[in-house]
């Protein structure tokens, strides 16, 4: 069984037909411990219990590029190597990652309010952040604004690969700017500086998360790919109508 | 007379008519710039400070008004699918044309600023900052925003699309202008750093946005 064999839809349903409860289950139990863990981390020396924000506001935040990433490879996929199932990918994970980068605003914000003394700031990590969220949004719209589903998928694309470039500015962006968000402390050359005992709920958390997103984006595909024989059944159907009507039609009938 | 020169020429005459993109870009820059003091209030110090912000502002949607016109009007009497289909690169003629439309479009903004600046009480000095801010900006703005005409030109009503895709990407040539103007107007802070950026994403703006464009075109005219 390759990745080409997932190209054809059907083998693809039937496959995550046998996957999907796996990946329920394994994410409920990775998220179920990762909540516990991230419950009982001790308190941070200078923050308190609200520390235990970074337990979701990080895993979301690194969602939020993830799942862009993951639909620029699936662009590519439409894009250079027309692969079927690839614009599937790309307009399913959308909604889910504008979520993800939702949350992450929203956590963070609240995270900031009793650090920073303030919901919001125009900092480079909140502002290019800020543009991924305004760009998902204007991606969405686009899929929805083109009828046909092929021309719509192309069209979003060359949006997504032009909007990845935004993602190493995100990455970057608490180093090369004097920033009020805190600079990287996971990902970073040297290590991260975090201490175990925030780092390892952190992680379970990071992979929990990942797999929320594997399960609802093979869902979501699902999904997608039911409503489109849908589509294609109501097409045919009116279709059928339709000659049925005009060679009903006394203008049709021999004279 | 090359292709490119010819297309360039044919697109700058276009829009220099009364039809055409350049004098509706310029008005709906000065209805902006002419709102605001009603908005703001009167007070002089106050639209001293915030001058620039409000020129580059009006620029910024003024050049986004105009950017619909780059392919919609080829492409309601076809000569956009010829152009696609010529010999000229498709890279090469959205390139032209996105110059065209800065030249058409872009520079007689650039030209009324020094009248506006009167408008927000700048001085001389300022109105120069704002002036070469907006010379280095305004092809950003010309060629990203030619990536989101690009991309809506296969739609009917594709004109807010247009303005959603395209801001998220104006966004940065917008603060790193606004950041130019003011170091160079009040402050201890360096010209030299953000004006360095401005003028890189026009570059880089350059080099992505005909390509990208080009992909768009490709794909969604069919």
């Amino acid at each position: 069984m390759k990745i080409a064999d997932l190209a054809n839809p059907t083998r693809f349903l039937s496959l995550t037909a046998r996957l999907l409860p796996y990946l329920v289950a394994g994410t409920t139990i990775v998220l179920l411990v990762g909540l516990y863990l991230s419950a009982t981390a001790p308190d941070d020396y200078q923050q308190g219990a609200t520390v235990k924000i970074m337990f979701i506001h990080v895993p979301n935040a690194w969602l939020s590029t993830f799942v862009w990433a993951v639909m620029s490879v699936a662009a590519l996929g439409t894009l250079v190597w027309r692969h079927p199932l690839a614009d599937v990918a790309a307009k399913t994970a959308a909604p889910i990652g504008a979520s993800f980068t939702f949350l992450a605003l929203v956590t963070g914000s609240l995270w900031g309010r009793p650090m920073w003394g303030t919901y919001w700031e125009w900092d480079a990590r909140l502002t290019s952040v800020l543009i991924l969220f305004l760009m998902y949004l204007g991606l969405m719209a686009l899929w929805r604004a083109v009828e046909d589903p092929s021309r719509a998928a192309r069209a979003a694309a060359v949006l997504t690969l032009v909007g990845a470039l935004n993602l190493p500015i995100i990455k970057f962006s608490v180093d090369w700017w004097n920033t009020l968000h805190q600079p990287a402390s996971v990902f970073r050359m040297g290590g991260p500086t975090l201490d175990r005992a925030f780092l390892i709920p952190l992680m379970v958390m990071a992979v929990g998360f990942t797999l929320l997103f594997i399960t609802l984006h093979v869902a979501a595909m699902r999904n997608e790919i039911l409503r489109r024989r849908v589509r294609a059944l109501q097409m045919i159907q009116a279709r059928a109508s339709a000659t049925e009507l005009s060679a009903a039609s006394p203008a049709s009938q021999p004279a | 007379m090359t292709a490119l020169g010819a297309l360039i020429r044919r697109d700058i005459r276009i829009a220099l008519r009364v039809g055409g993109g350049a004098l509706i870009g310029v008005l709906f820059f000065l209805t902006v710039v002419v709102l605001m003091p009603f908005a703001i209030g009167p007070d002089l110090a106050l639209l001293t400070r915030l001058g620039p912000a409000i020129l580059w502002l009006g620029a910024l949607l003024a050049s986004l008004l105009t950017l619909d016109r780059l392919f919609m009007a080829d492409h309601e009497d076809g000569s956009l699918d010829l152009i696609v289909m010529g010999r000229v690169p498709l890279e090469l003629a959205c390139a032209a044309k996105a110059l065209a439309h800065w030249l058409a479009a872009g520079l007689p903004l650039i030209v009324a600023t020094p009248v506006l600046g009167l408008l927000l009480n700048l001085d001389m000095s300022a109105t120069g900052a704002v002036a070469l801010t907006l010379l280095a900006g305004t092809p950003a703005l010309t060629f990203t925003g030619m990536i989101g005409a690009a991309l809506a030109v296969t739609l009917r009503r594709g004109g807010l699309l247009l303005a959603v895709l395209v801001l998220p990407l104006s966004i940065p040539v917008l603060i790193f202008g606004v950041a130019a103007c003011e170091a160079a107007i009040s402050g201890p802070s360096s010209f030299g750093a953000p004006f360095s950026i401005l003028c890189a994403l026009s570059l880089v703006s350059l080099v992505v946005g005909p390509f990208a464009a080009a992909a768009s075109l490709r794909h969604g005219l069919d």
